[in-house]
């Protein structure tokens, strides 16, 4: 049995983005309506500076997906936080 | 590297299961890939990823077949609606979609595309348009609007010289055999989910066999409007759509009862 702690996670959703497919369009940047994704301070593989989440603002997110549906490489993923553990769950 | 442990959340938004996880050799904040993004959408919703059958033609999206986890097939310049309606003819358990460019659609192809809405075939076509030739290094369109600069209208296009703008939709819309023709864009978040529905709704129009389909997408062009990324999406939204009118231009009645079922649903 498995608990997990709800509080351990500050943030309700939270974004994942794949650097290094990333091209440094800065579409989601302009998109995203509480900014909470910013310009990386490195360059990646391919050469470009990647999108990345800005940590002080990373609590912002509320999971809209508009991030998601703006990027034309698919590097965004959304998930939001169960407020159940799938292992206490009957 | 995932420093977070998604398996125990909630999957708000992934990426589609057609399409590979695989870097799109397209260029920063061009259009195709949301629309690339849409389509594997729309295929996984539908279910119909084993029927599935892209029809990629020559320009930008000239190597869609990477991307996409379905059947692809490579058509001769401005040729996929034929080489869709040998597909859907042989093999009408076949869904086929062509995905065009303007270049492809508006200027070589152009009787190919007239023809097979005329003939009122049953496929799907997706006609990206960003008003230049994206591959070839950004030469006037037929879809270039006036005064914009190109690499072959180095001024500005000028009507004396080069013409007036087509407007595919108007155009194919005045024929008797497309069953559905409608003009989207994906310069701002609701425009990209607006386009989704169309799309959808242009593959389930053929899915019930009801004719030709056809989504016009208005999608930028960053390297060669020589624009950053989200001001080429500006720059759609302020020149772009004055010109090519966002909406539905041609709806029969069997797909207007057909969105009908999915408004209520």
């Amino acid at each position: 049995m498995v608990t997990l702690v709800v509080a351990a996670y500050p943030k309700t959703s939270y974004i994942v983005i794949d650097e290094e497919k990333c091209k440094g369009c800065h579409l989601c940047i302009a998109a995203c309506p509480n900014g909470v994704i910013g310009q990386a301070s490195h360059i990646n593989r391919m050469g470009y500076i990647p999108a990345t989440v800005i940590r002080e603002k990373a609590e912002e997110c509320t999971g809209c997906t508009v991030c998601a549906i703006m990027c034309p490489d698919t590097v965004i993923s959304v998930y939001r936080h169960d407020r159940v553990s799938t292992h206490s769950a009957p | 590297m995932r420093l977070e442990t998604p398996e125990f959340d909630t999957v708000l938004y992934h990426r589609p299961e057609s399409l590979e996880d695989y870097p799109l050799h397209l260029c920063p904040g061009c259009g195709h890939g949301i629309v690339h993004r849409l389509i594997a959408e729309v295929v996984d919703e539908l279910g119909i990823r084993e029927r599935a059958v892209c029809v990629a033609s020559i320009g930008c999206m000239v190597n869609s077949y990477h991307y996409f986890k379905f059947d692809g097939l490579e058509s001769a310049h401005g040729r996929a609606p034929a080489v869709a309606t040998a597909i859907k003819r042989c093999h009408p358990h076949l869904v086929p979609f062509t995905y065009q460019g303007d270049g492809d659609l508006a200027a070589i192809g152009t009787a190919e595309i007239v023809h097979a809405c005329a003939r009122g075939e049953n496929f799907t076509t997706i006609f990206v348009n960003n008003a230049i030739y994206g591959m070839t290094g950004g030469q006037m369109a037929p879809t270039t609007l006036l005064g914009m600069y190109s690499t072959s209208t180095t001024g500005g296009r000028e009507p004396a010289r080069s013409g007036y703008p087509i407007r595919v939709c108007e155009m194919l819309s005045a024929l008797d055999g497309p069953a559905y023709i409608a003009r989207e864009s994906v310069h701002k978040p609701s425009a990209v989910r607006k386009a989704k529905q169309a799309i959808k709704l242009a593959f389930r129009t053929q899915l019930a066999g009801l004719g030709m389909s056809l989504v016009e997408v208005l999608s930028p062009c960053p390297v060669n409007w020589r624009l950053e990324p989200v001001d080429a999406m500006k720059w759609l939204a302020e020149h772009m759509l004055p010109q090519y009118p966002l909406g539905e231009y041609k709806v029969i009645e069997a797909v207007a009862a057909l969105k009908k079922e999915t408004d209520h649903a």
